[in-house]
């Protein structure tokens, strides 16, 4: 491999971290919000997160990628810009992920609590924030870092359906013009691993951390 | 003397279950009543039906002035839960909170005081129940008796006017239960009116102005604590004598 091909590699690597960084972020806030719709008092906002969840989780990424890169072009906007359908795309579909693996921790903090709060005279929007989603996000650390490693692979459908430059695109071109594909994708490999070992690094920090207090 | 809880022909399902089949009760301000009965007999869910922690199907409760029945207005509601504390077999202490955090977490946020202002209550409060050296442990760092001791601060910080107490020693060994039924005498000595529900019959006999046997959903027998020593019926001559 000569320098040129390191950095197109590389730069295709930025592009994933690109898409995960932001994808991470809208897709924390919106599976949150699923996952408190999901623990709702109201039937049909329940109804509402369950059917988006059930909806998403069924449709491939793939599908959910064209939705969204030609769909605005047929409500009669313009062309839109790679990045921001591949964001919106892999968004909606973490974020029924992510909402689900909250609402069980949600609702894995001891029903107890929820009482002893309520006793107190709290409120239900204090009650969740101060008593029980606290709680909820120890609970929550692994699998939710799991899947932040999903959502780094995941990426990798942004460049089929709408040709965003990410790191495993950028391997196949190369391999296309040179027919080695165990040193590009071997070396793509190697990039996902260094993107993703600091995730599985930082939530081993971030549980130890978060159950100081319990030892 | 003002009547603080009022239950009045309290009928209560658990879908066929019928747990309670017409209870009537009252007590009065300062009044400590201690509600006994095996487990099933409906004990825990009268007192739970008290903080509307339960729903009743039918009958109406007043407990501090508030009266309802199945339903409660919302502003009632929010009344209710300031004016009485209540303490569970289980503490439910807030882990990720320090004792103090704990103890200042409802003040501030449902009262609205101040920060200074609540750390003063819970100091205050954490010396009612002899735990002023704890106030920067967590829950996980104390032991039952103790844990149990800042829920009962916990619940005094919000100054109410009446405590529920539900088998608050049952999961704790006789010391332990000792050093928490210490904490509840001071308490009466101080004059709160409280309800509760215990195994415990000698600090029943010691402490209770009333006792009320309840049996099968219903107030079996019930008057001072000398009914345990010469009880009228035989279910609660079967129950002390099993209790002994």
């Amino acid at each position: 491999m000569n320098q040129e091909q390191i950095l197109y590699l590389i730069e295709g690597a930025w592009g994933t971290l690109l898409l995960s960084v932001l994808t991470f972020a809208f897709s924390a806030m919106l599976g949150l919000a699923i996952a408190l719709m999901r623990v709702s008092d109201n039937r049909i906002v329940r109804a509402g997160a369950f059917g988006y969840i059930n909806i998403i989780q069924g449709t491939p990424l793939l599908v959910i990628m064209g939705i969204c890169f030609y769909g605005p072009s047929i409500l009669g906007f313009s062309a839109t810009s790679a990045l921001f359908a591949a964001v919106l795309a892999l968004t909606i579909h973490a974020a029924a992920f992510l909402g689900e693996i909250w609402r069980g921790c949600i609702e894995s903090v001891p029903r107890n609590q929820w009482e002893a709060a309520e006793c107190l005279g709290l409120n239900r929007l204090q009650r969740m924030f101060q008593v029980i989603l606290p709680q909820a996000l120890r609970i929550a650390t692994p699998p939710t870092v799991g899947f932040m490693v999903q959502i780094v692979k995941n990426t990798s459908f942004a460049s089929l359906v709408i040709g965003f430059a990410e790191l495993s695109y950028n391997a196949k071109i190369l391999n296309n013009s040179t027919f080695k594909p165990f040193l590009y994708f071997g070396a793509a490999a190697v990039l996902y691993f260094i993107i993703c070992y600091p995730l599985s690094w930082l939530s081993l920090k971030l549980e130890r951390k978060l159950t100081l207090a319990r030892s | 003397m003002t009547e603080v809880v009022r239950l009045d022909n309290v009928h209560k399902w658990f879908g066929d279950n019928h747990v309670l089949k017409g209870v009537d009760l009252s007590v009065r301000k300062g009044e400590i009543v201690a509600i006994i009965g095996q487990s099933g007999s409906g004990k825990s869910t009268v007192l739970r039906c008290m903080d509307h922690l339960e729903t009743i199907n039918e009958g109406r409760i007043t407990v501090c002035g508030l009266t309802f029945g199945k339903n409660i207005a919302r502003k009632d509601l929010k009344r209710l839960r300031r004016d009485v504390g209540i303490v569970f077999q289980s503490y439910n202490l807030f882990p990720h909170l320090t004792v103090e955090q704990n103890i200042t977490l409802a003040p501030r946020s449902v009262r609205k005081l101040t920060k200074p202002k609540a750390k003063d209550i819970a100091a205050d409060v954490l010396a009612q129940v002899g735990l002023n050296d704890k106030i920067a442990f967590y829950p996980e760092q104390l032991s039952g008796g103790q844990q149990q001791r800042v829920a009962i601060a916990r619940s005094l910080a919000m100054d109410p006017k009446l405590m529920l107490f539900d088998e608050v020693t049952s999961a704790l060994d006789p010391q332990l239960t000792g050093e928490v039924l210490r904490v509840i005498e001071k308490l009466a000595a101080g004059g709160m009116t409280m309800v509760l529900v215990t195994h415990e019959m000698g600090f029943a006999m010691k402490l209770a102005h009333r006792v009320i046997f309840m049996h099968e959903g219903r107030i079996h027998e019930q008057g001072d604590a000398g009914i345990l020593r010469n009880p009228d019926t035989p279910e609660l001559k079967q129950f002390v004598s099993n209790g002994l």
